[in-house]
C-alpha cells in the first residue's frame, strides 16, 4: 500500500541547508512544511564534522559541527515543523510528486513546492583513474571521517592524503591526534584547495607537508595498502617521468573534491549548469522546474556552512510568494567571465538586489571582480587577494541595470 | 625577529607579519580585526588551540560523543588533553553541553560533550533479547 500526502512544501534532506531553509519558510507563514531525511537523525554531515570553526559568521562563535546542527534542529522542534527519518526521496517528477522510502513502505507527497538540500557527495577513486592495485585502505576523507568519528573504527597507522581539500586536512589532523602518522598532503594544482586557515591548524601546526604539483601515479599492495607511488606534475597537470617517488604507507584519503548530488533533479527534469554541477537557478533559487528550489551544497559546493545557511533562507520569501501568486520572470542572464569559474544564480529579474556567488578560476593577486552589463560596469568588489577555496560574494544593486543584456562577472588585475 | 601567521580566528585567513622580540609583539601587520592582533600576540608567547575529539558512551544510541574544550588550551599540551579524553567513557544518556572533565589537567578549560546522546530505549533491548 502506498500512503498519499500533499504537502505545501516539501524538503528533502535534513541537513544544514534542508533545516535553514524549512525554519525560515515556517517563518514566513507556510504552515504546512515536511522534511524528509534519509539518515536516522536530522544534520546531515554535521554529524560527523566534530572540528570547531562553525557559525563563526552567523552565531559569533566557533562551534562544533553536532552544535551548529543543533542550534537549528532545536528551532525545528520549536516550530513544529514535521520530519521523517529514515527516509529515502526515490523519486521526483516535474509535477512535484515525490516518491520516498520509508520504515512503513511508500510514501507518495503532491508537494506545492519541492526544496531540493541533498547536499554533494565526494569525488570516489572510480572517477580518478589512479592506476595499480586494489587494496584496502583507500578511503575518501568523509568515509574516513565517519568510521572514526561516528563509528568509533580506527582506519590505519601510516597515512599519505591525496587532494588539500578542507575535509582531508581536517582528518590529517584528526589522524594525528588519534596517533597515526600523517606522512604528507599531495595535491596535483599548483596552490590548495582548501581554507587557508587549515593548512596552518592542520598541516603546519603538526609539521605534516604539503606538496603543490604533486599527484598519486600508483596504488601498491596486495590485500592492504603498502605504498603509494607520488610523481610531480607539470603546468598541465601530466607526471612528469623520472620523479616517481615511493610513499609507504597502509592508508591513503582521497580529498579530491564534492559534486553536489542531482539524482533526483534530473528525474524531475531539473536542467544542471556543468560547471557547478548544480541546478541552474534564478535569484530566488528557483530551478528550471517552476516550483523547485535548491539551495546549499546541491546547488553550488560551498566551503562555510554559514553560507549554506544563508543562502538556504533567502528561498524562503521566494517559495512563500510561488505558493501564493507564482514568481516573476528572470529573463537577465548573467554569466562567468575571465578569471571567474562560475556564476550563481544564472538568471537574474532586474527588480530585486541580488547576492551573486562565485569563485575565482586561479589564485588572484589585487583584483577587481566587476559584472559588466553593455560594457557598463553594474558592480564591483576589490580584493587584495583571492583564491578558489574561498567563495566571492558580490552585490549587485537593481536600480544599476538597464534593460534586459546578460551580465557577465569578470576578474581584472589591478597594477 | 620576524615571523608569517595564518590566523586561524576566522574564514578570512589573514596572513600576519609579526615582529617581535622575545615574546614582546613590536608590530603586527595584514590582520583585519584585533582578533588577528591578539592572535598574533599569542603565537609568539604561547599559541593556543581548541581540541575536539570523542568519547566513549555505553549504552547509547551511538558509541561516540563528540566533544571540544571550553576554551582553546596552550598548544603543546594538545596531545596531553587527546590522551586524557581518550581515557575516559561516560554512561548514556549525555547532554549537549555537559561537563565530562572540568579544568582538565589544571588547563583551565573543560571537556564539554557538543551532542546530546539519549540512552538505549529499553523496549528496544527486550526486543532484541527475544529475538535471541
Amino acid at each position: 500500500m502506498i500512503r498519499r500526502l500533499r504537502k505545501k512544501a516539501v524538503v528533502i534532506g535534513g541537513g544544514p541547508a534542508g533545516l535553514a531553509a524549512a525554519i525560515a519558510i515556517r517563518e514566513k507563514g507556510v504552515e504546512d512544511i515536511l522534511i524528509l531525511e534519509r539518515e536516522p537523525r536530522l544534520g546531515g554531515i554535521l554529524n560527523q564534522c566534530i572540528h570547531d570553526g562553525f557559525g563563526l559568521t552567523r552565531f559569533g562563535e566557533a562551534l562544533s559541527g553536532p552544535e551548529y546542527a543543533a542550534r537549528f534542529i532545536d528551532r525545528v522542534e520549536e516550530l513544529g515543523i514535521e520530519y521523517l527519518t529514515d527516509c529515502m526521496v526515490i523519486g521526483l517528477s516535474p509535477e512535484k510528486l515525490v516518491t520516498a522510502s520509508t520504515r512503513e513502505g511508500l510514501l507518495e507527497i503532491e508537494a506545492g513546492a519541492v526544496i531540493l538540500t541533498m547536499g554533494c557527495r565526494e569525488r570516489p577513486r572510480g572517477a580518478m583513474s589512479i592506476p595499480g592495485d586494489r587494496p584496502s585502505g583507500v578511503f575518501t576523507a568523509g568515509v574516513a571521517q565517519a568510521y572514526i568519528n561516528k563509528q568509533n573504527l580506527m582506519i590505519g597507522k601510516r597515512a599519505v592524503i591525496l587532494g588539500s581539500g578542507d575535509i582531508g586536512m581536517i582528518m590529517a589532523r584528526r589522524l594525528t591526534l588519534e596517533g597515526a602518522k600523517v606522512e604528507a598532503v599531495f595535491e596535483i594544482l599548483p596552490y590548495p584547495s582548501g581554507l587557508p586557515r587549515n593548512i596552518e591548524q592542520c598541516l603546519n601546526d603538526f609539521g605534516i607537508p604539503l606538496y603543490l604539483s604533486h599527484t598519486v601515479t600508483r596504488i601498491n599492495g596486495r590485500k592492504r595498502l603498502e605504498s603509494v607511488t607520488v610523481s610531480e606534475v607539470d603546468e598541465k597537470m601530466r607526471p612528469i617521468p623520472g620523479t616517481e617517488k615511493i610513499w609507504p604507507c597502509d592508508t591513503l584519503i582521497l580529498s579530491v573534491g564534492l559534486i553536489p548530488e542531482n539524482e533526483l533533479s534530473l528525474q524531475a527534469g531539473v536542467v544542471l549548469d556543468p560547471l557547478t554541477r548544480g541546478p541552474v537557478t534564478d535569484e530566488n533559487c528557483q530551478t528550471s522546474v517552476p516550483g523547485v528550489f535548491a539551495c546549499g551544497n546541491v546547488l553550488q559546493v560551498h566551503d562555510l556552512v554559514d553560507f549554506v545557511s544563508l543562502e538556504a533562507e533567502s528561498l524562503a520569501g521566494p517559495v512563500a510568494e510561488y505558493l501564493e501568486k507564482g514568481l516573476e520572470p528572470c529573463g537577465i542572464t548573467l554569466e562567468p567571465g575571465d578569471g571567474v569559474r562560475y556564476t550563481v544564480p544564472k538568471k537574474i529579474s532586474g527588480t530585486k538586489d541580488v547576492t551573486v556567488s562565485f569563485r575565482p578560476s586561479r589564485p588572484l593577486k589585487n583584483v577587481c571582480f566587476e559584472a559588466l552589463q553593455d560594457g557598463q560596469t553594474v558592480a564591483s568588489i576589490k580584493m587584495k587577494k583571492a583564491v578558489p577555496a574561498v567563495m566571492v560574494h558580490m552585490e549587485i544593486e537593481a536600480g544599476r541595470l538597464t534593460g534586459g543584456s546578460p551580465v557577465k562577472v569578470v576578474a581584472k588585475i589591478e597594477e | 625577529m620576524k615571523s608569517e601567521y595564518i590566523c586561524i580566528v576566522c574564514p578570512n585567513g589573514c596572513e600576519l607579519s609579526v615582529e617581535y622580540e622575545g615574546e614582546t609583539m613590536i608590530s603586527c601587520s595584514g590582520n583585519r580585526c584585533q582578533r588577528g592582533y591578539r592572535y598574533a600576540e599569542s603565537m609568539i608567547t604561547d599559541p593556543m588551540r581548541s581540541v575536539t575529539s570523542s568519547v566513549l558512551v555505553e549504552g547509547g544510541v551511538m558509541p561516540l560523543v563528540s566533544v571540544r574544550t571550553s576554551a582553546p588550551v596552550s598548544k603543546k599540551r594538545m596531545f596531553d588533553v587527546v590522551r586524557a579524553i581518550k581515557e575516559l567513557k561516560v554512561q548514556a544518556p549525555v547532554a549537549r553541553g555537559q561537563v565530562l572533565v572540568s579544568d582538565v589537567l589544571g588547563l583551565g578549560a573543560d571537556i564539554i560533550a557538543t551532542r546530546t546522546v539519549e540512552a538505549k530505549r529499553s523496549e528496544r533491548r527486550r526486543l532484541i533479547l527475544r529475538g535471541k
